[in-house]
């Protein structure tokens, strides 16, 4: 197939996470007002980079084993 | 709704992917098998994602939200009813025919099957569907970005196309499953804050049984109508939907699901795609898993929007109502967006309903070019050319089926009243195809004359009963009664229901007939082709899960438990 589909998954997933934990780290008070209280760019965006990042993991592994 | 550069910096950054990713697959893309079936090379958990992910058009997010809201609980019913059975019996029972026989598309299944006519009306008329439901997909789209970013129509249109093109020119039905798998998981990471902080808005769970038991109780039904999905069904007043448990099983459950699931090339494709015939069963398996959770993702956020409206929520989102009085349901999810996501989020939001938007567009696209190319060009046009050849003709058909799709969005833009009638033709036509293959794969004594002349009997028995039949409230016309009202259903979902029973049964009973007074085949023919004639599929797979059939029965007992748990 030429390319593991979980590097590109993983890189995706892994910069949007950080564009909005960032963003939400930024404006942290105006943005929550919309969610309810919560600073959900900030919070959404650490689950995303958490999910980019193991996948990438996932990834690595299997080119190692090859 | 303002987006910011966020939002388009998250928007942009998805659309580099996705045509990075046609770009590097271009390399691997060397024979037809390649361009048309991923050189049969996925695995399961790939072709799993992208068989579930090419169904999730964005249309079907929306408006499964939009049912969420009109009926509740029950519209889950799509899923655990009208889904999950079809998969199982796909993955563990048929799957091993599709994939066993090396048939390159379920028409070309037919060919060996049967014999050339019957899979000559077949590839037209679902190459043909396919050409519009992606037309249908692209307007829909532009419609959705001229509300929520004020683009104009052909711009939507003109960008979308051309991204799809660029895709799956460069990278074929692979490019096209990468794809799916991107969008499901941007479906899921955009829309599951969406019910989280909708859940939060209304007051929990609990703040959410007490508002749908005020909306179910101001409409004159039992509290717990928007609630629950079979307490309900004993009769069809005593539900919004309007329907009663025995055409529920039989209309949806039977006869529209095994329909769709088990005979439609667009996801069966998916699963031709995988790299062993396990993995090929396997695909619709794994992917029941997703499925029968995603209505806690897309039903859910109708039945909190419509518990907003009715009974009130903190942040007092109420659904906007169109200009005849009636609620605007196709606004729940572009009003949870707007209102719940902050820019950002609303930026991820937007993309994974684009995301979806394309991803329909293109699973009709690869089906397309692949049916056109093997099915009518090959079979029809140009027998024994080189394989490059059809790599070329196959290129070349993506072209011309988005250039169709783009013409089609816009005939649907200026004569909404044709794409009503073009879509009640395609439902007569898929009505009675299950019949079809489940006489060819299970009696060896089905002939071609008795498939061919089955399907046109049941597809004349689809229209005629719409012909005969009306919901009621309705006016003679296109939802139905245009030769006489004989019977009137309680609402259109019922006569839609019994219309496809009833052309499955027509289509059956003429198939049998027909069979007995033919022909058949002779039976060394058939291997591999027939349940009675072919070798049992012995599975390679050593550990217990990997198993098809454990893996199915695991999954419908999965599905039985949430229809308990939601009983």
């Amino acid at each position: 197939m030429g390319l593991d589909i979980r590097i590109p998954v993983g890189a995706l997933f892994s910069l949007l996470g950080a564009l909005l934990a960032g963003y939400g780290l930024i404006g942290a008070e105006a943005l929550a007002r919309r969610s309810l209280g919560i600073n959900i760019d900030l919070w959404w965006g650490l689950v995303l980079a958490v999910f980019g990042a193991s996948m990438l993991l996932l990834a690595w592994r299997a080119r190692r084993r090859r | 709704m303002h987006p910011q550069a966020i939002d388009w910096i998250i928007m942009g950054t998805y659309f580099a992917f996705v045509l990075g990713i046609g770009a590097a697959l271009k390399r691997s893309m060397r024979t037809s098998t390649d361009f048309f079936l991923s050189g049969r090379a996925m695995p399961a958990w790939i072709t799993g994602l992208a068989f579930i992910s090419a169904n999730l058009g964005a249309q079907e997010v929306i408006g499964m939200a939009a049912s969420g809201a009109k009926y509740g609980m029950a519209t889950s019913q799509f899923y655990w009813v009208g889904a999950i059975p079809a998969m199982v019996f796909l993955g563990v029972f048929m799957m091993p025919f599709y994939y066993g026989s090396r048939a390159r598309s379920v028409p070309e299944y037919l060919k060996l099957r049967f014999d050339e006519k019957t899979r000559g009306l077949n590839a037209i008329t679902f190459a043909v569907m396919t050409v519009f439901s992606s037309g249908i997909s692209l307007y829909a789209l532009a419609l959705l970005l001229r509300l929520l970013l004020g683009w104009g129509f052909a711009t939507s249109v003109a960008l979308s196309a051309l991204i799809v093109l660029v895709y799956i020119f460069l990278g074929g039905l692979t490019s096209a499953i990468y794809n799916e798998v991107l969008q499901f998981f941007l479906i899921v990471f955009g829309f599951a804050p969406l019910v989280l902080i909708g859940l939060k808005d209304v007051g929990g769970w609990q703040g959410l049984v007490a508002g749908l038991h005020t909306v179910a109780q101001r409409r004159g039904y039992a509290p717990d109508a928007w609630l629950s999905t079979w307490g309900v069904m004993g009769r069809a007043r005593d539900n919004p939907m309007g329907i009663d448990w025995f055409s529920l099983v039989m209309g949806l459950g039977f006869v529209l699901s095994f329909g769709y699931w088990c005979t439609d090339f667009l996801v069966v494709q998916r699963a031709l795609a995988a790299d062993s015939m396990d993995s090929a069963r396997r695909t619709p398996l794994i992917a029941a898993v997703p499925k029968m959770l995603f209505p806690f993702l897309v039903i859910l956020p109708g039945m909190i929007a419509i518990a907003a409206t009715v009974h009130g929520g903190a942040s007092g989102l109420t659904l906007p109502r169109k200009a005849d009085g009636h609620l605007n349901y196709n606004m729940v999810v572009p009003l949870m967006l707007g209102r719940y996501f902050p820019n950002g989020m609303l930026g991820l939001g937007l993309t994974a309903l684009m995301a979806s938007f394309m991803t329909g567009m293109a699973g009709n696209v690869t089906a397309f070019n692949t049916v056109w190319t093997y099915d009518i060009y090959q079979a029809y046009i140009r027998h024994d050319a080189s394989d490059a050849h059809y790599l070329t003709v196959g290129r070349l058909a993506t072209v011309v089926g988005i250039a169709l799709s783009v013409a089609a969005a816009y005939l649907t833009n200026r004569f909404s009243n044709i794409m009503d009638l073009l879509q009640l033709l395609f439902a007569f036509v898929n009505a009675p195809l299950f019949a079809t293959f489940l006489l060819g794969m299970f009696w060896k004594r089905a002939s071609g004359h008795g498939a061919f002349t089955g399907l046109l009997a049941g597809t004349l028995a689809a229209a005629v009963h719409h012909g005969l039949t009306l919901p009621a409230g309705r006016t003679p016309g296109i939802k139905g009664g245009w030769i006489a009202v004989l019977h009137l259903y309680p609402s259109q979902m019922a006569q839609n229901f019994w219309t496809a029973i009833w052309a499955f049964a027509v289509c059956l009973l003429v198939t049998i007939v027909v069979s007995l007074m033919t022909r058949p085949r002779p039976e060394q023919d058939l291997v591999g082709l027939v349940y009675s004639l072919t070798p049992r599929e012995r599975t390679t797979a050593r550990r217990w899960y990997r198993r098809p059939a454990v893996l199915g029965a695991c999954v419908l007992a999965a599905a039985v438990a949430l229809n308990v748990m939601f009983w």
